[in-house]
């Protein structure tokens, strides 16, 4: 077999390893489809009452932020993963193995893309009862909007793989997942729009990628005016992509068991 | 051929300030077991993690089945397999699940790697456990599947890392039994080792090191001929006969006895009839005898006069390997 024909195979069999683990956790399918579900219905009926946003109901506005938010932490099960594999010692054992140096973190990424799309299918379906609908859309764009929410999933994949690999276990990766990335979620157009907000922290939020990619599903999936926040979106997916992978994958090569 | 499968010239690394290994050389023949024995923090996990390529040294060279380990590493990782006091199996899948992923990643077929999963299972005594997730593994069970694991491919080398290192003694006992047995004959051994006794038990050579240097190398034998051969030790029955008892030892004994508080020692050549020519000089010069043993050195005697301090906490409490007349 060639060289990328062996990697394929590694990181598949990678993958299938880190799927497995899902039904033998039950906590982590917990967090995968109560937790956000949990988040759809505090916000639509607890804090959706009191948000104004004009033109939309607050369900419309909000599940295309939910759906970037849910995504984007979808990868959270890398970073706890990866700094367990770490700890175990199972890194140093895949480390001495004749397999693909990329492969255990495109293994991780790769599944990461699999549970969020059960993280999809389980949002719709909590959105759509509680009366979300796509407004003036074709179904080019609702699916190139499941694509650009599946591409920041798989962006964010590589940061929390990071995270993973440098924290010493996974409560300390827990703690820098929701110290450093979660406040930057609410600090977006994500549950509020920007316009809301005072000043300075309205800049900050108008610059977030956050703002941008959830615009950038909301143009998608709402008709609302697209300005250059698609094509902005995808730049961001890949810059961060392009930039927290080869990062990762240093790190992984020398990374040791503590 | 190669007649050594494992050479390590001058290897060195620090971590910071900390020099973990300054300058170690040693080699291990093709076939046998090298025991690295140390204390903690001695540079042994060091070294087994520079042989088994998870680290680049900062000097020095090693060669593993004449592989270098920096710059042919690809090539050396199918040939060494890695065991050791973490037990690395993933806790989430069943036994049988782990061995066939190693498999894999060893790039076997499917078919391959499940049939060899299923004869490790047989060979390491986990088939009853092995449809169940390894997080409901005992400690040893867990060992094992480790050891299972790093044999996957039958690699010509293998490395185990304290591989009895928070075991219980029952445990521990068996797994030093599936070591020697299951290790497949020819497969040259690395084992590192804070434990005397276990390096005595299962390495042909020994290489002692502390503070990342070796102190001294050989057989388990000859590193105990270091500090002399075996002794009689005599407890008395009053300690004002001490005198006594040094005089009437002195014949038979292979230079002169020494006393340490009411025990009498004295070095010995022969253990042939040495009890009971010493009860009859004692009591012939009327001492009394509390006990006598004869007490053969043990690796603990030997890291003791090599280093000056014990090799493990526990070493006090052991009872010295002792005859017992």
């Amino acid at each position: 077999m060639s060289a990328l024909a062996l990697s394929f195979s590694d990181t598949m069999v990678l993958a299938k390893r880190n799927l497995a683990r899902i039904p033998r956790q039950p906590d982590l399918l917990i967090a995968y489809t109560i937790q956000p579900v949990m988040f759809v219905l505090l916000f639509v009926y607890v804090f959706g009452g009191a948000i104004q946003t004009p033109g939309f109901d607050y369900v419309d506005f909000l599940m295309p932020g939910i759906i970037v938010q849910s995504l984007a932490f979808g990868g959270f099960v890398t970073a706890l993963g990866l700094a367990e594999d770490v700890k175990k010692g199972l890194i140093d054992r895949f480390r001495s193995l004749p397999m693909s140096r990329g492969a255990v973190l495109a293994g991780r990424t790769l599944s990461d893309i699999a549970l969020n799309c059960v993280s999809l299918v389980v949002l719709f379906a909590v959105g759509f009862l509680a009366g979300f609908n796509f407004i003036d859309s074709t179904v080019f764009e609702i699916v190139a909007g499941l694509v650009l929410c599946l591409f920041l999933g798989y962006a964010f994949s590589w940061i929390f793989a990071l995270i993973g690999l440098f924290s010493s276990s996974p409560e300390t990766a827990n703690a820098i997942g929701f110290t450093a990335i979660f406040p930057l979620t609410f600090a977006s157009s994500i549950f509020v729009p920007v316009e809301s907000m005072p000043d300075g922290l309205r800049q900050f939020a108008e610059a977030n990628p956050f703002t941008t990619i959830a615009d950038a599903v909301r143009s998608l999936w709402l008709g609302t005016p697209a300005h250059s926040d698609v094509w902005m979106a995808f730049v961001w997916c890949t810059v961060l992509t392009l930039v927290f992978a080869p990062l990762a994958i240093k790190r992984y090569r020398t990374v040791a068991a503590k | 051929m190669d007649e050594d499968a494992i050479v390590v010239d001058g290897l060195k690394k620090s971590y910071g300030a900390v020099q973990a290994l300054c300058g170690v050389s040693f080699s291990a023949r093709t076939g046998t077991v090298l025991g690295l024995l140390g204390p903690n923090g001695a540079g042994k996990t060091t070294a087994v993690r520079i042989l088994s390529t998870l680290l680049q040294p900062d000097g020095g060279t090693a060669r593993v089945v004449g592989l270098d380990v920096v710059k042919q590493a690809p090539a050396l990782r199918a040939k060494i397999g890695l065991a050791g006091q973490y037990a690395a199996v993933d806790e989430n899948l069943t036994g049988f699940e782990n061995l066939e992923m190693v498999g894999r990643l060893y790039h076997l077929s499917k078919g391959e790697a499940k049939e060899r999963a299923n004869e490790l299972l047989v060979r390491f005594d986990l088939v009853d456990a092995a449809k169940r997730p390894a997080k409901t593994y005992s400690g040893g069970m867990r060992r094992r599947l480790d050891l299972a694991a790093a044999l996957v491919f039958r690699p010509p080398v293998l490395y185990l890392d304290e591989p009895t290192t928070g075991l219980d003694p029952v445990s521990r006992l068996s797994m030093w039994e599936t070591i020697e047995a299951r290790t497949a004959a020819g497969t040259t051994v690395l084992l590192t080792t804070q434990y005397l006794d276990e390096a005595d038990r299962l390495a042909d050579r020994i290489v002692v090191i502390d503070h990342g240097n070796v102190i001294a190398e050989g057989t388990s034998d000859e590193l105990k001929d270091q500090v002399g051969g075996e002794r009689l030790d005599v407890r008395l029955e009053d300690e004002a006969d001490r005198e006594r008892a040094i005089s009437a030892l002195a014949e038979i004994a292979d230079g002169r006895p020494t006393a340490e508080g009411d025990i009498v020692h004295a070095p010995i050549r022969r253990r042939s009839g040495v009890i009971a020519q010493a009860v009859r000089r004692l009591d012939d010069a009327g001492v009394g005898i509390d006990d006598i043993v004869i007490r053969r050195p043990t690796l603990d005697d030997v890291f003791i006069a090599l280093t000056g301090h014990a090799a493990e906490e526990e070493a006090a409490a052991e009872t010295p390997e002792e005859v017992r007349a």
